[in-house]
């Protein structure tokens, strides 16, 4: 029995030699040393990673784009329903204040309020949905590799879209109203919105990793946001934390705590610029003179510029520190989910 | 020549927490300590893979191959070594991974082309051809959730191999869709093979890896135990799963009776050369037995089973053939098998000796021993079948049939195999 000879002979036929692979080996070689180079490895510097995200943009507007599409397919009245969200909570949040508290005293208090809510909605939106990002696309996830952080900064896209929507829906509203913005102080919010997005998707990343490890971030998250969103000058006025503080100063602690809070002087920034004033009087009536009320910290343009620039700072830091720990993290996403 | 992947001590640690926590809650719960054993589901792997080459990487489950591919592909982070790639990757782990179900089809390819790194004017312009390969030219513009799964299968698989990149990474995929279409998955295999692109099989089982792969990389529980020529490595893996070398101790079943059956074994052709045989090669399955008394109406049974208990053989208990008288004292039994006819795979042999008076059974080893048939050839299937073949035009005349093609005198009766080693 030779039959083990055979075994060359029965596999030469089937075993396709590639053309020029015998031929010119020279020439393949100098084909594939052309070629990029990729190297997995455990390393996490984040040069390389941010490189990633940045050559990888394309695909994080694909996922902003299905995200939406997924979202409002089927439904007729289509981004109509995700403009009624917001719409609800200026709503409720004016009739519960106006009626109740007529508004704390502030005039034209529902575009205070839409001031507010523009930006605390972006930072809400993303958080809560970053959350669930990274399991909801477990299928992915598992079994196709690409930078990660897409997903999470893809909330924020989506976060970033509605947002420009809600600006147009407060530009229709204000003019209706006759109100004009400050406009000196609009040169602060494109800093402002740059420092709500790095900060948001800095959230938006740190929690996307986590909830794969720790499932009810989610719910704790919920929470969180409850407390924060009443820990940030939107539905009140800063300047009534000021004179509170200003009241009892052995409180003092806490107005810095308060200001320590990234979403304040981004939500100060926008009211100051959309609702124009740093204060308002409120006319004299029967025997008292009239009262000037502080909305306000009543800074210059550049007073809230040096602020946000600080916020910014401080907002790379943590993009950067959510980059490691999510980097950290990532490595077994593939077995956790 | 450069090595298309260069995989350089690559360990990958997982940890089996001895109690599964996945909420802050439970956590705090448990004071914030965990205990949990580390399992290396790879160590230290190192492998070359050329460029042009079909690599396989075989092992059975758990065996840490489908882990390895996910860090190949860049999936899982490697906990230290690294693996280098030259040339674009692209890893076919599952058919449509990714694909939304709201989407059309039109999105789906944009999408899943996007994951798998195509620029969005590269898909554009291989966008027809995706189409037409996944022959859903009337139905790209439908949602995914109302294809099919043999049209989501398809969708799939034209995303996948017209991102033509340098290197494919295929896991067990070809193993769907219909008939037609696996031919199609192999066509496209095939072509790649043949433009010298860099193709990574994982798999379990050896029939993929002999028709495919030139090298293959053996891996058992983490550790690489071979990296050779396909066949060689197959025989290894054989090996391995087969357990070669294991101590084998007293057996304890059935005992107690007249008649004991001791050491179980097997011998072949190639005996002391090669563990394993070849498909038409002898077998003698030997069985040492002890008998307390003379004992003259006795039957000797063998039966062989697959490595998944499956029965492949048992011999007939009526067969005069198998009765066998024992004289007091013992001997040795020889079941002489002049042929073995079966393909790859690990087989265990069963012996047994019962009563021909009553039904008592003196005693049985259940699958005690063990061979292994390794296929040289490119026969699949279970058993070997000698075929013949001929083609005979269709006459019309009053000749009748005509042989055209094939050994003369029509078909052979020859065994190919035989044939073409004499």
């Amino acid at each position: 029995m030779s039959l083990g000879a055979l075994e060359p002979a029965a596999a030469e036929p089937e075993l396709p030699v590639p053309p020029g692979a015998s031929a010119s080996p020279g020439a393949r070689v100098s084909r594939a040393t052309e070629r990029t180079m990729t190297v997995v490895n455990g390393d996490l510097r984040l040069g390389p990673r941010l490189r990633a995200l940045w050559d990888n943009r394309e695909l994080l507007l694909l996922f902003i784009r299905t995200e939406l599409k997924v979202k409002y397919k089927g439904s007729v009245l289509g981004f109509l329903w995700s403009m009624l969200n917001p719409a609800m909570v200026l709503g409720i949040y004016w009739a519960a204040f106006s009626v109740i508290d007529r508004g704390g005293g502030i005039p034209r208090f529902v575009i205070w309020l839409f001031a507010g809510l523009l930006a605390w909605n972006l930072f809400n939106n993303s958080a809560m949905t970053s959350t669930t990002v990274v399991v909801g696309q477990a299928g992915i996830v598992k079994k196709v590799a690409f930078p990660r952080e897409l997903l999470a900064l893809s909330t924020v896209g989506v976060a970033v879209f509605l947002f420009a929507i809600q600006v147009g829906v407060l530009i229709v509203v204000m003019a209706a109203l006759g109100m004009t913005p400050a406009w000196a102080y609009l040169a602060d919010l494109p800093l402002a919105i740059v420092d709500l997005i790095v900060f948001t998707s800095a959230t938006a990343i740190f929690l996307s990793a986590v909830n794969v490890y720790f499932r009810d971030t989610q719910h704790l998250t919920e929470v969180a946001l409850m407390a924060w969103f009443w820990g940030t000058p939107v539905v009140y006025a800063y300047g009534s934390i000021a004179s509170l503080v200003a009241r009892h100063p052995s409180i003092l602690f806490l107005k810095y705590l308060y200001l320590c809070n990234p979403m304040t002087p981004i939500a100060m920034t926008f009211q100051r610029a959309i609702y124009g004033k740093a204060s308002y009087v409120s006319p004299a009536a029967g025997n008292t003179a009239h009262v000037v009320t502080p909305l306000l910290p009543n800074l210059s343009v550049g007073g809230y510029a040096l602020g946000l620039v600080a916020l910014l700072v401080v907002s790379v830091a943590l993009f950067l520190g959510a980059l490691v720990v999510f980097g950290r993290l990532e490595g077994n996403f593939a077995e956790e989910l | 020549m450069p090595a298309a992947i260069e995989i350089d001590h690559l360990s990958k640690q997982f940890r089996l927490y001895n109690e599964k926590v996945s909420s802050l809650k439970e956590r705090a719960i448990h004071g914030g300590k965990l205990t949990y054993e580390p399992f290396w589901a790879l160590r230290d792997v190192s492998a070359d893979i050329n460029e042009g080459e079909t690599y396989g990487i075989l092992g059975r489950n758990g065996s840490g191959k489908s882990t390895l591919l996910k860090c190949v592909a860049g999936i899982l982070k490697p906990t230290s070594g690294e693996v280098r790639i030259r040339g674009s990757l692209a890893a076919m782990l599952e058919l449509g991974a990714g694909f939304q179900q709201e989407l059309s089809g039109r999105d789906n390819i944009y999408l899943n082309g996007s994951l798998l790194g195509l620029s969005r004017a590269e898909i554009a312009r291989r966008f027809d051809d995706i189409v037409a390969f996944a022959e859903l030219e009337q139905f790209i513009d439908n949602q995914v959730k109302y294809y099919s799964s043999g049209m989501y299968v398809r969708l799939g698989f034209a995303v996948a191999v017209n991102v033509e990149p340098d290197i494919l990474l295929v896991d067990e995929v070809l193993a769907v869709g219909d008939a037609a279409f696996q031919r199609k998955c192999l066509d496209h295999v095939r072509r790649f093979q043949r433009e010298g692109r860099t193709i990574v099989v994982v798999s379990h089982a050896t029939d993929v890896i002999r028709q495919n792969c030139e090298r293959c990389m053996v891996l058992s529980h983490g550790n690489v135990i071979a990296i050779d020529e396909a066949g060689e490595a197959i025989r290894v893996f054989l090996a391995d799963l087969l357990g070669v070398g294991k101590p084998e101790g007293p057996g304890e079943e059935g005992g107690g009776n007249v008649i004991a059956i001791g050491t179980v074994r097997t011998e072949h052709t190639g005996s002391g050369s090669r563990p394993h045989l070849y498909p038409g090669e002898s077998l003698t399955v030997i069985a040492e037995v002890d008998s307390l008394a003379e004992v003259r109406d006795a039957a000797a049974t063998v039966a062989i089973h697959d490595d998944s208990g499956e029965l492949v053989f048992a011999s007939d208990p009526d067969d005069p053939a198998t009765f066998i008288e024992l004289p007091q004292g013992g001997g040795v039994l020889h079941f002489d098998f002049p042929e073995v006819p079966l393909l790859d795979g690990t087989y265990s042999v069963s012996v047994g000796v019962r009563s021909l008076s009553d039904t008592a059974v003196y005693d049985w080893k259940d699958q005690e021993a063990q061979f292994e048939v390794a296929n040289p050839g490119r026969t699949t299937g279970r058993v070997r079948m000698p075929v013949g073949v001929s083609f005979r035009v269709r006459s019309t005349g009053t000749t009748g049939e005509v042989p055209v093609v094939g050994p003369t005198g029509g078909p052979s009766s020859e065994p190919p195999l035989s044939q073409a080693a004499s």
